[in-house]
């Protein structure tokens, strides 16, 4: 026994041949499509005829935009005034919805630019139409800054075009900063979006072209561009792709950062915090991921997308609204501590009235959607569950706006001056318009499902197995049945 | 035309070591590693954006200066005139959307795009090139070309359905 235990010991504690284990690899794109299964899948939506339910929502929502047509007219026709801004709370609504907007953008850059540099493969099939929310929520969200500069003929005031008075703009002011955070972010994610459709806008333009409908073959080439899947395009076309999700990260933090400068920079109780920028970034990218599950999972039933937005994808939504909305939770209860440890008496009273004042309800509606709803995504049970994840999401999305309701609101309400507190409530046409920016990002949302193809098609080829040019990818076979 | 990926990986790695300059593949996607077997440098891209970065920056800081501390100075809230902290965040701004333009611009000036008309897209073939095939182009105007060695070599390679295209 001894001379066993000694041989033991006299080998070397070296293996002869190492066997790393093989990681399992999550599934992408389930059923082991092929490259051809994913054209006529993605294609066919554009291709195919318009469904009546296309319809039905269209007609509701060019209805529910008219209402931001009308707000809008009538306050143009007669005076910021229709809204009820009045001192001391003159941002109110025009601000929460802006804030609001622009905060479900996040999302989309998050999606298509920060999990592009972090490798993480699953982003692919959401990334387009997550793009797309980005651009629609931008549009929504620039309506109420310039319709809230009162006389909207001169919005153009906020860009340092030489004008008659001879005077610039003040760059000293966040607001001036902010100006070109949000073009800046708009144009960039135009741009990023349209370069990842270049390919998929090639296909179109074959597939139209070679059906015989010559006007849609030669829309989608036009904006092709000629692109013909050259691999020495290839090779610019994908360190430029590179190279626009690695400025766009630093651009999607920046724009919240500067959003958030809006108010950290001033000097009102409750404003005027260091935190405010982290955790803006946090919660705008939990709103986005809210509206992203709001809109893909039934686009997801709808078009019978299971085999490309699996259970996994759904999984991993789930938890980075986890994290972001403990991420937000947390902030919620340090600005507390601050507020307290601080010890200043404005910025104590303003926490204590937000939780306890005049518009408590606004605080614990907020409280409860962003702290407690994500908190039912640990569980697996729930997250499988596609309708539930569903109406959690709506949650995410109402308590986002409440958040900005609360921050906003609250501290202009009950400033340093008590002889001029107040109370805000919004006006109808207030009212109205923000009810129609609904109604206007699905309009967008609609027309783009209807005629851009809502999945880029090259990526989610370029994640499948067999597109592995070592044969690694394992199983190789069903690359030429289509209709696998 | 080739069937799958790996086929069409060892086809560019035959037609480069057979010494060809002006040819091509099309793939419906990009094919990891493609670049290399294909004998191609890296893109050129980072240049042009970079160019861009630092256009954008110093537009930023001097527009800034110009405006506010030179043009028409305006004192506002005590602050100072100019002054590289406040005016950082449009800076920044600028150069992430001169960098954006740049890198579009670069790209489209080094992939010779828009070109709307190509011998390649006149070929039946390329519908299913951007689909789910993967094709090897050999252009004419290249040194090395001849048009029995050429498709001899596509053959040996593996290839399918080799075709003349008109130029």
């Amino acid at each position: 026994m001894s001379h066993a235990a000694e041989s033991a010991y006299d080998a070397p504690a070296i293996l002869k041949e190492v066997k790393p284990t093989a990681l399992p690899r999550a599934t992408l794109v389930e059923n082991n499509r092929s490259f051809g299964w994913i054209t006529d899948k993605i294609c066919g939506i554009i291709e195919g005829k318009t469904p009546t339910w296309w319809w039905v929502c269209f007609v509701v929502a060019c209805f529910v935009a008219s209402f931001t047509v009308a707000g809008l007219t009538y306050l143009v026709a007669t005076g910021v005034g229709v809204w009820g801004h009045a001192n001391p709370v003159n941002w109110a609504w025009d601000i929460v919805n802006f804030v609001f907007w622009i905060g479900i953008g996040h999302a989309g850059t998050l999606i298509s630019a920060i999990l592009c540099l972090l490798r993480q493969k699953w982003r692919t099939s959401i990334n387009r139409a997550a793009e797309a929310m980005t651009i629609f929520a931008v549009v929504c969200a620039a309506i109420f800054p310039v319709f809230h500069v009162g006389r909207v003929w001169f919005a153009w005031y906020l860009f340092p075009i030489p004008n008659s008075n001879y005077i610039w703009q003040n760059f000293r002011s966040p607001l001036e900063w902010d100006v070109f955070a949000v073009s800046t972010y708009g144009t960039v994610s135009v741009l990023f979006w349209y370069v990842g459709l270049l390919p998929d806008l090639a296909i179109l333009r074959d597939r139209f072209t070679a059906a015989g409908n010559r006007l849609r073959g030669w829309l989608y080439g036009f904006f092709a561009m000629g692109w013909r899947g050259s691999n020495r395009h290839w090779s610019n076309y994908e360190m430029a792709y590179l190279i626009l999700a690695g400025i766009s990260t630093p651009l999607v933090l920046s724009v919240h950062t500067i959003v958030s400068f809006d108010f950290a920079v001033s000097l009102i109780p409750g404003w005027h915090t260091t935190i405010f920028p982290p955790y803006f970034v946090a919660g705008a990218i939990f709103s986005g991921f809210g509206m992203v599950l709001t809109l893909m999972l039934p686009l997801r039933a709808i078009y019978g997308l299971q085999d490309l937005i699996t259970q996994y994808h759904i999984d991993c939504m789930c938890k980075i609204t986890l994290a972001t909305g403990t991420i937000v939770g947390y902030a919620y209860g340090m600005e507390f501590f601050i507020a307290w440890y601080g010890a200043n008496p404005y910025e104590g009273f303003a926490f204590i009235n937000r939780a306890f004042g005049h518009y408590a309800w606004a605080y614990w509606i907020m409280i409860s959607c962003n702290v407690i709803t994500p908190q039912f995504f640990w569980f697996k049970k729930v997250r499988q569950n596609t309708t539930l994840v569903w109406v959690l999401s709506i949650f995410v999305n109402v308590g986002m706006w409440f958040e900005r309701f609360v921050i906003i609101v609250t501290s202009l309400a009950r400033d340093f001056l008590p002889s001029s507190w107040g109370y805000y409530s919004p006006s109808i046409v207030e009212i109205f318009t923000f009810f129609g920016t609904f109604g206007v990002f699905s309009v967008l949302f609609l027309l783009f499902i209807r005629f851009l193809p809502i999945m880029p098609m090259a990526e989610l080829k370029a994640v499948l197995p067999q597109a592995d040019p070592h044969g690694h990818g394992g199983t190789g076979h069903g690359t030429s049945d289509r209709s696998h | 035309m080739f069937d799958t990926a790996p086929a069409v990986y060892h086809a560019a790695e035959t037609v480069r070591d057979a010494g060809y300059k002006c040819w091509d593949c099309i793939t419906p996607f990009p094919i990891h590693g493609l670049d290399r077997a294909m004998g191609l440098r890296r893109s050129k891209v980072p240049r042009i954006s970079l160019v861009g970065g630092v256009l954008g920056f110093v537009t930023g800081m001097s527009m800034i200066w110009f405006t506010n501390a030179h043009d028409y100075p305006l004192i506002v809230g005590g602050k100072p005139y100019f002054s590289p902290m406040f005016a950082f965040p449009v800076a920044y701004e600028l150069t992430i959307l001169f960098t954006a333009f740049a890198t579009i611009g670069g790209m489209f000036l080094l992939n010779r795009l828009p070109m709307h008309y190509h011998p390649v897209l006149k070929s039946d073939h390329i519908v299913r090139g951007l689909d789910d095939k993967f094709l090897v182009v050999i252009e004419a105007r290249d040194p090395k070309f001849n048009l029995a060695a050429t498709r001899a070599l596509l053959e040996r390679a593996g290839g399918r359905e080799i075709t003349a295209l008109e130029a």
